[in-house]
């Protein structure tokens, strides 16, 4: 690790931390945002919802098992330890970056990120700045690393020049260019509206025996139809859901089918816009493996993964045909909605997991079934 | 929702402390019954654990302090009638009794329900054959195995099984002949000579898990079936370690997101399909090179881990799995930390948890030090860092071994002897795995040799490098800053770069290089906590929470449990914080150990999960200014800090001029010269030549006494010159700075003891106690009783009136406890602790007077009554011993204590107390026609009589042919066994061995000449086999006697006994109904009746 690098992390409040720079030696800006989980960093990192966004460990130990080897993967080739084929999040701000060990480990954290031309802060009071996020709010942000230490005119000035990257529509930028196939030779197809789909997603579906065909996310009914799709899941994504025009009226032409409709996340929160219900954005977010959600339905109460800055308005679904299914037992927030008589569902959490538990997994088996009774 | 119709519910505790169930269920039990009197339940426990919190009338509605039996608890349900029975908060040894009660059809009877996981999931659990067929049918994979009972079997299963194995020899103790085979060669060896152990003939051959990752969850489960994980953890030491002998770590570090969860969904899957509810903890092993795991191992019961966990993350387990218990679902129970989220969750840790073991191997003679698949350790410390390198020194340092985790300069240098104790780990592994690196093992060959996952390897070489740097570039701001972050004490960068502790520390004011304050509040900061639980870190730049100035008192804690402090010292610290508590003032604990009840958060104001060293109780008074320290209730620990802190803060209390005068032996010897108190003729040693000298004129033997020790470290009692010397070094080593007294010691005198409180002039004696053992057992080895049971009046009034010449010279504000020697009406002083002692819960629970009550006001400088603790009817307390659990460990007493823990009974006369403790305290109480062993030295000829007591009254005597004649002349019969040495049958051992002989006197002879040292060996076999095999074993003298007289008073009557009553006002003697004594007549073929009596009514 070379030492003699500096980082510097700026907030919006005119907050500068300064610490111990790793990864590559590069600036960006992006919404500094704080994760909990204590363990899942590879899936973190490449989770495309963080596009843009500069990610807070709250845990203060990372790279502790290092980069497990991309090639580690399930009968369909992706990998099991990644959610995407790079790293999404813009900038890591971490308390002690730790040397790797462990047998899966292709390298270490600081090489990965350097390859990946991510930049990384270590040596921060991470708890402290996760405060100042939980009572300010999620802000911009910039991050540099560097040979020399970054003065305070040019963190000034920087600071001057942050963009929102939520005013963009950032699902363009990780969804797939073209129809991709992954077959099982299923006479069920489901497609899946790739607003910056996780691997884990995949995996699941796959793992339920069906063919499924990840689409961009700005198909047209018809592009989608022509599949003949048994169901449809709308993935997660980074961002505002506003933004995804397209894809909301898409869901809301879906909506008048009788085909299965799976949202998750992102995916929840398009289904919501497209019933006429709106959303949004929460003060710093919900980003952890341990929140819990509850069931309305059955009382059961459930650990899940979740990875969102905007949130489902509770008032507006009851204007829509859907209701609240699902709600964070900790916040009250909506965690899921379902058609009232049609098999469209939503859930705010992410039931792949990764990073995360599996509580939630049989979420996707459920769908599928009740695709293919379609 | 609570179950409806529940108002009265019984919670059997876990009895005395023992290796493998210590303070950990005292904070388990409290957590329940706070959990159940907040829903209106009425709470009864039956604990015989005297010195515990939860048996408090502060805690439990009321208490039995009787032995944790089916007989006696079948008593208390025929009375109290409770309508449920929590047997998952007291240790095995509640869930042992659980079982009993049910399968006897007593639960039922009384109609008690099960309140938890059921009585079948238990045995579902708990029978080894039953789990596996469990885990099996639900496709949970375990460890594979095989029965065999000759070797062509046992070759066939390791085919099967697969190399490595290990062979486990059924019905032996210890795991005697078991080993591990990696080839056909090997294991014929081994499984021959595990075949002729076993009494059944068979071995079991299991797939051995070498150096696999040990890995463990704390899992909640529901009626609803929800499912939480409360905690994960990780051994730093492998497989084959046990995990309360290992250092642990939480979160886990070295598992990948996909490993953390295979197991976290496997351990849901094991709670599901046991139908565990409440709290489980599971153990898991992991392969370090794939994903393969086993399921080793499930206690579905609060736990020592669970405690751990609790303290570790936050949240408060035990009483979440009481709610649970009672119906309550888990999303229901609301999150106490935030008060707004929910119970339902899973804690996110923002900092590493290391947990230490502490073990006390050289308390025992003859002890191995190995450690492996049996927990030894005594205590355990848990230290919390925002790295592993601060976590880990923090916690080297709360075991107060006066070893930093990198002094390691004194150990074996040699390569094979770090290589060996790599390779079979002893109490000193972590000291040699420092020493190893540093001296150039690499990484690789550290963990190959011990199993420890590189990662860790690599933390410790962080530390070495530290150390080098500071060394290197020497001290400025930069490697002191570094320094504190890899955890280094003032003391050792001080050391490292010669200079004192006090410069070290003003030099880091100045440079503004100071701890933060962080609190632990189970979600990571995701939500505001109002939480009062913090640690101090150098791992960050701010404190959390800003600091009020206002009235606050510091308590310091005990510490690390270990011999001679343990439970005892968390009442005492406990009910001191909560008698100082008042509306405006914050009552501040600080304490390290998370078996206790003082580290729960909820307990007291604030609490700081934190070192007990000079250097950190500084830190937090310079962040929280402090009134003053309260350091006379947590043992020898912060009495020790004493001399460092008063010059920085005021000492509340006594004052540390006067601590000094009482811990310095020749201060104290020469007080009570001035005083004209009498005491043993004594001498301060200045040279080997001059003690000689003086231990020549005063005659052996003589008793070697450092300063500023507990629990009779490094005390001696030398019968000639050489062991004197050799003794003498052994207290110069421990009390450095201190000086080292000899003294007359006197034999054959009764040791008494004033535990008392004072406030400067006014002395409130608590109660004077007497031993049963003539001095020279330690106090907190020896049997004690309330009232004295041989002191004459005039020898009392003596006591009565030193102890308060001496409270006023020392002018003591605070509780204080006194020992003395009475001999021929001859009272003297012997020793004066101005601290609070071990036996104060029993003294404050037999007299109704809590004594830290007093002791609170006194410190704050109020006044306190002039007078004397009333009591009724006897308590006895006896020692709780683990002998069986120490390999090799010689199971005698002497003036070093040994024992791990104690119970008190109470009766209306010595005799009754008496038995009913030596019940409680697992001491099997012989019936008539029993057989009894008897073996004496020369000069241990007082037992005849009572031999002669025993026969008379049907006990069978064996003996060895020496004893035998003795015996014959005195006319009494007894059969002759032949000695160890002797290896003829009918062999002592044998009997031993298989379970005829039910009781061992033995009264050890003195080492003389080489004839004795032979009787010295076959004693100690004797002895030895005796402990493992769980038969009594009694070598006091004066023991054996009141035992045998016990017995034959037992024997001898048979109407029914009046109960006493204790603790609640004066008068307040609550005699239980005659009839509710109804067990008794199932003991009557052994001792007669027991009364089983309510401690605190009300």
């Amino acid at each position: 690790m070379d030492d003699s690098r500096a980082a510097v992390l700026a907030l919006e409040d005119g907050t500068v931390l300064r610490g111990k720079g790793f990864g590559a030696p590069t600036d960006v800006s992006g919404e500094v945002v704080f994760n909990t989980s204590m363990i899942g960093y590879p899936e973190l990192l490449t989770d495309p919802s963080y596009f843009r966004q500069i990610v807070v460990m709250t845990y203060p130990i990372l790279g502790s098992y290092g980069v497990p080897s991309f090639s580690i993967s399930d009968k369909h080739g992706i990998p099991l330890h990644y959610e995407s084929d790079s790293i999404k999040i813009k900038g890591y701000v971490i308390h002690t970056l730790s040397n790797p060990s462990h047998w899966s480990s292709d390298e270490g954290l600081d090489e990965w990120l350097t390859e990946e031309n991510v930049p990384g802060i270590r040596g921060l009071d991470t708890r402290a700045l996760t405060r100042r996020i939980r009572s300010k709010g999620t802000m911009l942000g910039f991050l540099k690393v560097s040979e020399a230490s970054v003065t305070d005119e040019e963190v000034a000035v920087r600071l001057q020049k942050l963009v929102d990257p939520n005013e963009d529509d950032l699902v363009r930028s990780v969804t797939t260019a073209e129809p991709i196939h992954y077959v099982n030779n299923s006479d069920s197809t489901l497609v899946l509206v790739d607003c910056g789909v996780k691997y884990g997603i995949l995996r699941n579906l796959l793992e339920t025996g069906v063919n499924v065909v990840r689409v961009p996310y700005d198909s047209s009914v018809d592009d989608i139809l022509e599949f003949e799709p048994s169901g449809i899941v709308i993935s997660n994504g980074p961002g505002d859901p506003k933004k995804c025009r397209t894809t909301i009226e898409t869901a809301s032409r879906l909506l008048q089918t009788d085909i299965p409709i799976l949202g998750i996340c992102l995916g929840m929160q398009i289904l919501a816009l497209a019933a006429g219900g709106d959303t949004y954005k929460l003060k710093f977010g919900h980003r952890a493996v341990n929140h819990p959600c509850l069931d309305l339905k059955t009382g059961r109460c459930y650990i899940t993964t979740q990875n969102h800055g905007y949130s489902v308005i509770p008032s507006s679904i009851d204007q829509t045909q859907f209701e609240v299914r699902f709600l964070n037992a900790n916040d009250k927030t909506v965690e899921g909605i379902q058609h009232k008589n049609k098999k469209a569902v939503g859930v705010q959490w992410h039931p792949e997991s990764s990073p995360g538990p599996y509580d939630t997994q049989f979420l996707f088996e459920q769908f599928v079934r009740e695709s293919m009774k379609g | 929702m609570k179950i409806k119709g529940l108002d009265k519910v019984i919670i059997i505790g876990s009895g005395a402390i023992k290796i493998g169930e210590a303070g950990e269920f005292d904070y388990s039990t409290s957590q329940a019954i706070k959990a159940l009197r907040e829903e209106g339940i009425e709470t009864i426990v039956v604990n015989p654990n005297i010195a515990t919190i939860h048996t408090d009338k502060k805690f439990a509605d009321k208490v039995y302090s009787v032995p944790i039996r089916k007989e006696f608890v079948e008593e208390i349900l025929a009375k109290e009638r409770p309508q449920g029975i929590l047997l998952g908060f007291g240790g095995q040894t509640a869930l042992n009794c659980g079982m009993e009660l049910a399968e006897s059809g007593i639960l039922e009877k009384y109609a008690v329900q099960v309140l938890g996981t059921s009585i079948n999931s238990i045995e579902m659990a708990d029978n080894r054959e039953l789990f596996k067929t469990t885990m099996v049918a639900n496709g949970i994979p375990v460890p594979k195995s095989r029965k065999a009972s000759d070797l062509a079997s046992a070759l066939e299963a390791a085919r099967q099984i697969g190399y490595p194995v290990i062979v486990r020899v059924a019905y032996t103790l210890g795991g005697q002949g078991s080993g591990v085979a990696f080839d056909d060669g090997k294991l014929k060896e081994i499984a021959q000579r595990g075949l002729a152990y076993s009494r059944i003939q068979q071995i079991l051959v299991e797939e051995y898990l070498d150096k696999w990752k040990e890995v463990e969850y704390e899992v909640m489960r529901d009626h609803d079936d929800n499912c939480t994980i409360v905690c994960n953890m990780e051994n730093m030491d492998p497989m084959g370690i046990h995990t309360g002998d290992s250092i642990v770590v939480a979160p886990s570090q070295t598992l990948t997101n996909r490993e953390y969860n295979i197991l976290r969904t496997t351990a849901q899957r094991v709670i599901r399909a046991l139908g565990i509810i409440g709290e489980c903890n599971i153990q898991f092993a992991l392969d370090p090179r794939s994903e393969q795991f086993r399921v080793i191992e499930v206690n579905s019961r609060l736990s020592r881990s669970s405690a751990l966990a609790s303290k570790a993350t936050g949240y408060p387990i035990a009483y979440i799995a009481a709610k649970l218990s009672i119906g309550y679902a888990l999303p229901e129970l609301a999150n106490r930390m935030t008060g707004v989220t929910t119970a339902c969750f899973e804690p996110s840790l923002d900092y590493i948890v290391v947990k230490a073991p502490r073990w006390d191997f050289r308390k025992f003679r003859r002890v191995s030090n190995e450690i492996g698949t049996q927990m030894k350790s005594v205590g355990e410390v848990m230290a919390i860092g925002r790295c592993f390198e601060e976590a880990i020194q923090k916690a080297i340092r709360m075991l107060d071994l006066r070893r930093e985790l990198t002094d390691v300069d004194d150990l074996g240098r040699s390569w094979r002897r770090i290589k060996r104790e790599l390779q079979e780990p002893t109490d000193q592994r972590v000291f040699y795995v420092v020493k190893a690196l540093k001296s150039g093992f690499t990484v690789d060959e550290v963990s190959k040799l011990s199993g420890i996952d590189p990662w860790f390897l690599d933390k410790f070489l962080n530390i070495l490098r530290g150390e080098t740097e500071l060394k290197q570039r020497g001290f400025c701001k930069e490697t002191v800053g570094e320094s504190k972050i890899l955890g280094f004490s003032d003391r050792k960068i001080g050391r490292l770069v010669r200079r004192s502790e006090e410069d070290v520390r003003q030099f880091r004011k100045t440079e503004h290089i100071i701890p933060c304050t962080k609190q632990i509040d189970t979600l990571a900061a995701e939500w505001p906590a109002n939480t009062n639980y913090l640690y101090l870190t150098y791992g960050g730049t701010e404190d959390d929470l800003p600091f009020v100035d206002q009235d606050k008192v510091v308590v310091l804690g005990s510490g690390c449990y270990r011999i001679g402090s343990s439970v005892e010292f968390d009442w005492c610290c406990v009910n001191m914080g909560l008698a100082l508590r008042k509306p405006r003032r914050q009552v501040i604990m600080v304490n390290c150990n998370p078996e206790t009840v003082s580290t729960d958060f909820d307990v007291l104001d604030k609490l700081y999960f934190e070192e007990l060293t000079i250097e950190r109780i500084l830190d937090i008074i310079d962040k929280e200014k402090p009134k003053g320290v309260v350091l006379s209730v947590g043992g020898q620990t912060p009495n020790n800090l004493a001399p460092g802190l008063a010059q920085h803060v005021t000492i509340l209390g006594t004052s540390p001029v006067s601590i000094d005068t009482a811990e310095d032996r020749s201060k104290f010897g020469l007080l009570l010269d001035r005083l004209g108190i009498d005491q043993p003729e004594w001498s301060k040693l200045e040279t080997l030549e001059g003690a000689a000298k003086f231990a020549d004129k005063i005659g052996y033997p003589v008793l070697i006494r450092p300063s500023y020790v507990l629990s009779g470290a490094a005390m001696n009692v030398a019968f000639d010159e050489p062991q004197m010397i050799q003794y003498i070094r052994e207290a110069s080593r421990i009390s450095k700075e201190y000086p080292v007294v000899i003294s007359k010691f006197v034999t054959g005198a009764r040791e008494v003891e004033a535990d008392g409180v004072s406030d400067g002039e006014n002395v409130f004696i608590g109660a004077v106690i007497e031993h049963v053992e003539n001095a020279g057992v330690h106090s907190g080895d020896a049997t004690m009783s309330i009232p004295t049971i041989t002191i004459k009046e005039g020898s009392r009034e003596r006591i009565m009136d030193y102890a308060r010449r001496i409270a006023k010279a020392l002018v003591i504000k605070g509780p204080f406890n006194i020992q003395f020697l009475v001999k021929n009406g001859e009272v003297q002083v012997i020793e004066c602790n101005l601290r609070a002692s071990r036996s104060m819960p029993f003294v404050s629970k037999m007299t109704g007077t809590n004594l830290m009550d007093l002791a609170a006001k006194a410190i704050m400088g109020e006044k306190i009554p002039d007078g004397e603790g009333k009591a009724t009817g006897f308590g006895v307390k006896a020692p709780q011993f683990s002998f069986t659990r120490l390999d090799k460990a010689d199971p005698v007493t002497g003036v070093e204590m040994v024992s791990t823990g104690e119970v008190a009974c109470f009766g209306d006369n010595f005799q009754d107390a008496f038995i009913t403790a030596l019940i409680a305290s697992n001491f099997y109480v012989p019936r008539r026609g029993d057989s009894v062993l008897i073996t004496m030295g020369k000069t241990r000829r007082g037992i005849i009589p009572y031999a002669k007591m025993l026969a008379e009254n049907g006990y069978r005597i064996y003996s060895t042919r020496h004893t035998a004649e003795e015996l014959s002349e005195v006319g009494i019969e007894s059969t002759i066994l032949y000695k160890v040495r002797e290896k003829k049958s009918p062999n002592i051992l044998d009997y031993i061995t298989s379970g005829r002989i039910k009781l061992v006197i033995n009264i050890p002879s003195h080492e003389e000449d080489a004839e004795s040292r032979l009787v010295l060996r076959d004693e100690y076999v004797i002895r030895r086999r005796a402990a493992e095999f769980g038969i009594p074993v009694v070598t006091n003298l004066e023991l054996a006697q009141a035992l045998v007289r016990s017995l034959i008073s037992y024997n001898r009557n048979a109407g029914p006994l009046t109960p006493a009553g204790h603790e609640g006002p004066p008068t307040g003697s609550q005699r239980s109904d005659p009839s509710a004594t109804s067990h008794i007549a199932k003991l009557r073929s052994g001792p007669s009746r027991i009364p089983v009596t309510a401690l605190a009514e009300g």
